[in-house]
């Protein structure tokens, strides 16, 4: 399978003055924003600074209460187009079932037909060295092995654009490790990431460019190594610097 | 058969394997076990839709169902009564006074029992998984399958309650079976004509019997479900 070569089309991704607000509480408000065709973007800001908001509303998971969000092509809130991307969530919801038959539902899912579904799954349990517990069930993992299950069912779904929430923020140092491997090879396949995270070091590690929140509002974005060197606000110098900032 | 003990009686029904008592027993199960069976079929996908759909009248529906769950069983029999019989509008199906009948009827009383669990089992399993199915590019129908499957463990409590609620009951069969010996008559209808009788050792030897097989497909459903759940987390 040369995934290279599979249509791409999807990115760039624009957000259009994206507002969300719920209960009368304004929660993002008039973000303007594109996600370009490669790289890894990480998404940065304190607690409630709206950054799961906006992976959720860039995913199609909620809609924008104003705003619009724009992909390439196709509808933003289809199946269609989820089912180009994936999200890996803080904590992985996984069924009661397998681990292989975590990864075969979803491919169900995105219409693979049932005789390709086995042995695809079986490929991205192997890539993420999960292939001796297939046959466990998905919920007695432990929470490392079942964040990796997510990651291994976003893989053998190929999509365009991989949002991860906070991926590792539940997971011990090794788990950690693993999260940051999975997402240079899946950059490796040419498929985009948007990741959130709290922990400076692992931006530093991964970002290419920074989207900086606070209060529901853009504050910057730029270059991983500009928002590193020479934030622009001072907020996000404060925030490097590791001061607390809300 | 012999007047005394209640228990000494219910161990010598089971021994003796009386073939009138078998043929009651084995009607019991039967009528309950379909009515069961067909609740489930009619009751897990209409409980998994009231959970997956906002409607009007929604809120109606829910709670008619929560109440449905304490219609009284003469109740239900004379609805079923009424539509059987002869003057009634499926009077011309003949089947008043028939097994049939009696499994209608405890569908009538399982249905809600069943329904109304699936519906709160599937809306809290929804809750937890929704973005996640979502993000899968699941559709609201699509995910009921899914929903029920991963609810089958606390489905099965209403399976169960089902069951226990058809086997128990005997205004139900009483009303549209007729208790007719050797066609209708059942575990319960006996021991409320042996009592009405004056046999009362029998109808509580008959009693024990009763009690002993529904504790039995319980303790069955129960280690099916906690192995099950042991092992799948």
């Amino acid at each position: 399978m040369n995934d290279m070569t599979m249509a791409r089309g999807l990115l760039p991704l624009q957000l259009e003055n994206v507002t969300f607000r719920h209960r009368n509480q304004l929660l993002l408000r008039d973000i303007t924003l594109q996600f370009g065709v490669s790289g890894r973007t990480v998404i940065m800001g304190p607690n409630g600074a709206g950054k799961s908001l906006l992976m959720r509303l860039c995913h199609g998971l909620l809609r924008p209460t104003s705003g619009h969000v724009r992909w390439a092509r196709g509808d933003a809130l289809s199946n269609d187009v989820r089912r180009r991307q994936a999200m890996v969530f803080q904590r992985p919801v996984l069924l009661r079932r397998s681990a292989l038959a975590n990864i075969r539902h979803a491919l169900a899912l995105h219409g693979v037909p049932r005789s390709q579904r086995t042995g695809m799954a079986m490929d991205a349990l192997e890539r993420f060295g999960l292939v001796a517990l297939a046959s466990r069930p998905a919920r007695v993992l432990s929470g490392g092995e079942q964040q990796r299950l997510a990651l291994a069912r976003a893989w053998a779904l190929r999509p365009e654009i991989l949002f991860l929430d906070e991926p590792t923020s539940a997971l011990d140092p090794a788990a950690v490790k693993a999260v940051e491997d999975a997402v240079t090879a899946f950059q490796g396949l040419g498929i985009r990431i948007v990741m959130s995270t709290h922990d400076m070091g692992q931006a530093r590690r991964i970002a290419d460019d920074v989207v900086f929140l606070l209060g529901g509002r853009l504050r910057e974005h730029t270059s991983a190594t500009a928002f590193f060197e020479s934030p622009r606000t001072a907020e996000a110098a404060a925030f490097i610097r590791g001061a607390l900032i809300w | 058969m012999a007047a005394g003990n209640p228990f000494a009686i219910a161990l010598e029904l089971i021994l003796e394997r009386d073939p009138v008592l078998m043929g009651i027993v084995s009607l019991s199960l039967q009528v309950s076990l379909s009515a069961v069976l067909i609740a489930l079929v009619l009751a897990l996908p209409f409980g998994a839709a009231l959970a997956m759909f906002r409607f009007p009248g929604r809120g109606l529906l829910v709670t008619l169902l929560n109440a449905l769950m304490g219609l009284p069983p003469v109740v239900a029999g004379l609805m079923v009564y009424l539509m059987l019989s002869r003057a009634g509008p499926l009077g011309s199906w003949g089947l008043l006074f028939t097994p049939t009948a009696m499994v209608i009827a405890q569908t009538l009383l399982v249905f809600p029992i069943i329904a109304s669990l699936s519906r709160q089992v599937v809306e809290d399993l929804w809750e937890e998984y929704r973005e996640q199915l979502q993000s899968l590019g699941c559709s609201r129908l699509r995910a009921i399958p899914t929903l029920l499957w991963d609810a089958r463990f606390s489905l099965v409590t209403g399976v169960l309650a089902g069951f226990g609620r058809a086997s128990a009951e005997v205004g139900a069969v009483l009303i549209v079976g007729g208790n007719i010996d050797g066609v209708t008559r059942v575990m319960t209808t006996a021991i409320a004509l042996e009592t009405s009788k004056g046999n009362l050792p029998l109808a509580l030897g008959l009693g024990i019997v009763l009690l002993l097989l529904v504790a039995l497909v319980n303790a069955a459903a129960y280690l099916l479900g906690e192995s099950a759940r042991r092992r799948l987390g």
